[in-house]
C-alpha cells in the first residue's frame, strides 16, 4: 500500500462512508478513531521502509501516480502526517453536540485529507488547486442549511479562490526566473503576484478580516478547526517556495517584507483584539496574532526557521481546539458571544473558562504554558534581527493580555450571592482538562516535542541549514 | 487568418457577455451570459490545448450553469437577495467599470505579449477581460448568486491564460472540480437560508 492511499484515499473515504452509514451519536467516535489510528500508523510504520512483524513485512511505499502526476509522502512527512492527524483527532472527539457532529466530522476528514494531498503532490504548485477545492468543502460546514450566509464566509471564499490564480501563475513566472536570473523586472513581478497570492491565503493585513466575521456569525468551533488546519498546510506550502526557490530564500528584500508583514499582522491583530466585545472575535484576532508570528518566522533568514514554525504551529492546535471547545460549550448558555452577555458565567462553567483563559493566555505567550518557548525562540532570533520589530510583537503580544484580563474579569464579575456549579459534561471536561495540562505540558518541558522535531527539518532540503 | 478573425469575435463575445452580466441584474439573463462566455472561452482555451481538454472546460462550464440555473429556478421571487445599499448600483457606472477593464485589456495586451510571447493577442485580451470583469463584479455585489458568477469569470479567464502555459491533465482535471465545486457552492449559498430550520445545532 502507498502512502497517499493511507493518508489520503482512506480519509477521504471514510468521510464519505460517515456522512452515508454512520449514525449520528457514533460519528465522533469513528471519525475521532479513524484519524487516531492513521496518526498512529504515520508515527509506527515509518514510510517506504520495511517493518517486520513476526513473518510478515509490512513496507508503505511513498508514491501512487494520477493522471501523469505523482502524489508522494516521504518518510520525513511521517511525523507531520502523525501531529496533523493527532490534533484532527482531538478536534473531532471534541466535538460533543450530537445533531451537528456527523456533518463536521465527515467533511473535517475530508477536508484533512485534501490538504494532506496538498502536500503530497508533485509539482507541489498544484497544491494551490487543493486548498482551493478544501475551502470551498469548508463552506457546507460554516454556513447551515436554515442560515443565510453572512459576509465573512462570503469573503473567505472570495479570498480563497482569488488566491489560488495568484499562486499558479507565480509558480509558472518563477520557473522563468530560476533560469534567467539576472531579469530584475521578472523577478519583481513574479514576487509581487506570489506575495499577492499568499496574502490572500494567509488572510495578511488587512486581509483578515474574514476571520473575526467568521468567529461572530457562524460556530466557533467550526471557524477554529478552519483556522487551524488552512494555517498549518498554507505555512507548509509557504515553505515550500521558500525551500524551492533560492532567490526567494535569499533576498533581503523580500525577507525584509516578509517580516514587516507578520509585524503588521501581529501587532494590529492584538491592538484589535484589546477593544473587542465579542469572546469569539478576540479569538480570531489570536488566531491572527498567531498567524503573524509564523510569517514573521518565515522571513528570518536563520538556520532555525522550520524548527520555530513548527514550534508555533503545533501548541496552535491545542489552543485553538481548548479555545473553541470552551467557547461553544459557553455559547449553549447565552444568545451572543458579546463581553456583556457572558458575564459571571465562570460561576456556572468553571472548567470552560479557566480552560478558555488558559488558551488565551498561552497564545500570548505567558511562560509556563504552550506558547511561552516559541516566543522565547522567535523573540532571540528577532532581538538579533531589529528591536523595533520586536517592540511591535510586544505590543501585539500586551493587547493580547489586555483582552484576556477583559475576559477573565468580565467572566467572574457575578453576583456575591451567585453560586458555584459545574454544568460542563464528563467528556467536555476531560478533553479542556487533557488539553489544559497539555499546554501546561509543552511549556514547562517543551523537550517532549523533540521527536518530531527530529524528522521535521528534512521535509526541506534547503530551509534551516 | 480565418482563426485569428474567430478568436477576435470570441473576444468580443466575451466583452459583451462580461457586460451583460455586470450590468443586467436578472439571473437569467447572467447565466445564459455566463454559457456563452464558456463558448467563447473554450474556442481561446483550444488554441493551446487539445479539443479534448477544451471540451472538457466547456461541458464543465456549461454544468455549472446548469447547476445554479436550476437551483434559483426552485427559488421563489422572495428568495431575491437585496443588494446591500452601500455598493454603488447605477446602470452608468456599471458601463463606465467595464469600459475601464476594456480600455486596460487594451492597453496591457500587446505589452503582455511582448513580456511573454507566444501566447497570442486574442488569448491575452481575452483573459484579461474576463479576469477584470470578475474582480469588478466582486466589487459591486453583495448577492451570492453574482459573487459565484464574477468568481466564475475570473477564474474562466485565467484557465485561458494557464492553458498557455500548462498543459497538464492533472491541471486540467482539479480546474474542473473547482469550477464546478464553485457552481456547487453557489447553489448551496443560494439555497442556504430558504429552508426552515428544523434542528437545532450548537456545535
Amino acid at each position: 500500500m502507498s502512502a497517499p492511499v493511507v493518508w489520503i484515499l482512506i480519509p477521504f473515504l471514510a468521510g464519505i462512508l460517515i456522512l452515508l452509514f454512520v449514525p449520528e451519536k457514533y460519528s465522533s467516535i469513528v471519525g475521532g478513531t479513524v484519524a487516531m489510528i492513521l496518526s498512529l500508523v504515520a508515527l509506527i510504520f515509518p514510510i517506504d521502509t520495511a517493518l517486520l512483524l513476526g513473518s510478515l513485512s509490512i513496507k508503505i511505499s511513498t508514491s501512487v501516480e494520477f493522471f501523469g502526476r505523482s502524489f508522494s509522502l516521504s518518510t520525513a512527512d511521517g511525523t507531520l502526517l502523525a501531529i496533523v492527524y493527532g490534533s484532527a483527532a482531538f478536534w473531532f472527539f471534541g466535538v460533543y453536540s450530537p445533531k451537528a457532529e456527523k456533518r463536521f466530522i465527515s467533511l473535517g476528514l475530508m477536508i484533512v485529507a485534501l490538504f494532506t494531498a496538498s502536500i503530497a503532490v508533485e509539482p507541489f504548485l498544484y497544491a494551490a488547486l487543493l486548498l482551493e477545492m478544501a475551502a470551498m468543502l469548508v463552506i457546507p460546514l460554516l454556513v447551515p442549511i436554515y442560515q443565510k450566509a453572512g459576509r465573512g464566509v462570503v469573503r473567505f471564499l472570495i479570498y480563497q479562490t482569488l488566491a489560488m490564480p495568484f499562486i499558479l501563475f507565480s509558480g509558472w513566472m518563477l520557473a522563468g526566473v530560476e533560469s534567467s536570473s539576472g531579469d530584475f523586472g521578472t523577478t519583481v513581478q513574479s514576487g509581487a503576484i506570489l506575495g499577492l497570492g499568499f496574502a490572500f491565503l494567509f488572510g495578511v493585513f488587512p486581509l483578515y478580516n474574514w476571520i473575526p466575521m467568521l468567529m461572530e456569525e457562524v460556530s466557533p468551533y467550526v471557524t477554529g478547526f478552519l483556522l487551524w488546519s488552512l494555517s498549518i498546510f498554507t505555512t507548509i506550502f509557504a515553505l515550500g517556495f521558500l525551500d524551492r526557490y533560492t532567490w526567494i530564500r535569499t533576498s533581503p528584500q523580500l525577507s525584509s517584507a516578509i517580516i514587516y508583514t507578520g509585524m503588521i499582522m501581529a501587532a494590529s491583530a492584538g491592538i484589535f483584539a484589546a477593544m473587542q466585545k465579542h469572546i469569539g472575535r478576540i479569538m480570531g484576532y489570536a488566531a491572527i496574532f498567531e498567524t503573524g508570528l509564523v510569517v514573521l518566522a518565515m522571513g528570518l533568514r536563520s538556520s532555525n526557521i522550520v524548527d520555530i514554525v513548527f514550534l508555533l504551529l503545533i501548541p496552535r492546535g491545542l489552543e485553538l481546539v481548548i479555545w473553541a471547545l470552551a467557547i461553544s460549550i459557553i455559547k449553549r448558555e447565552v444568545y451572543s458571544l458579546r463581553l456583556s452577555e457572558v458575564r459571571g458565567l465562570a460561576r456556572k462553567y468553571p472548567i470552560a473558562v479557566a480552560a478558555l483563559v488558559t488558551a488565551h493566555l498561552s497564545i500570548t505567550g505567558f511562560p509556563l504554558l504552550a506558547g511561552f518557548p516559541s516566543r522565547l525562540a522567535l523573540g532571540q532570533e528577532l532581538a538579533g534581527y531589529s528591536l523595533t520589530i520586536s517592540f511591535w510583537v510586544f505590543i501585539g503580544m500586551f493587547g493580547l493580555l489586555i483582552a484576556a484580563i477583559r475576559t477573565l474579569a468580565v467572566f467572574v464579575m457575578a453576583d456575591e450571592n451567585a453560586p458555584w456549579s459545574v454544568n460542563e459534561s464528563w467528556v467536555q471536561i476531560s478533553m479542556l482538562a487533557i488539553g489544559v495540562i497539555g499546554l501546561f505540558v509543552i511549556g514547562i518541558f517543551p523537550q517532549v516535542l523533540k521527536p518530531f522535531f527530529v524528522n521535521l527539518p528534512s521535509l526541506f532540503e534547503h530551509l534551516g541549514r | 487568418m480565418f482563426i485569428d478573425i474567430i478568436s477576435w469575435i470570441a473576444v468580443g463575445m466575451i466583452l459583451f457577455t462580461s457586460a451583460a452580466m455586470l450590468i443586467n441584474r436578472d439571473w437569467r439573463v447572467s447565466l445564459g451570459a455566463l454559457g456563452v462566455q464558456y463558448l467563447a472561452a473554450f474556442w481561446l482555451v483550444t488554441r493551446h490545448l487539445p479539443f479534448v481538454m477544451g471540451s472538457a472546460k466547456l461541458i464543465t462550464g456549461w454544468m455549472v450553469v446548469a447547476v445554479l440555473g436550476m437551483t434559483r429556478l426552485g427559488l421563489s421571487t422572495a428568495d431575491e437577495r437585496n443588494e446591500s445599499s452601500f455598493l454603488p448600483r447605477g446602470r452608468a457606472f456599471r458601463i463606465i467599470l467595464i469600459g475601464i477593464v476594456a480600455f486596460v485589456a487594451a492597453g496591457s495586451t500587446a505589452r503582455i505579449e511582448a513580456l511573454i510571447p507566444g501566447l497570442g493577442l486574442q488569448v491575452i485580451a481575452g483573459s484579461l477581460l474576463l479576469i477584470g470583469a470578475g474582480i469588478i463584479h466582486l466589487g459591486v455585489t453583495s448577492d451570492s448568486l453574482h459573487i459565484v458568477l464574477g468568481l466564475l469569470t475570473m477564474l474562466t479567464g485565467f484557465e485561458i491564460l494557464y492553458a498557455a502555459v500548462e498543459s497538464s491533465i492533472l491541471v486540467v482535471g482539479l480546474l474542473a472540480i473547482v469550477n464546478l465545486g464553485l457552481g456547487l457552492v453557489g447553489s448551496y449559498l443560494l439555497v442556504a437560508g430558504s429552508m426552515p430550520h428544523e434542528v437545532e445545532e450548537v456545535l
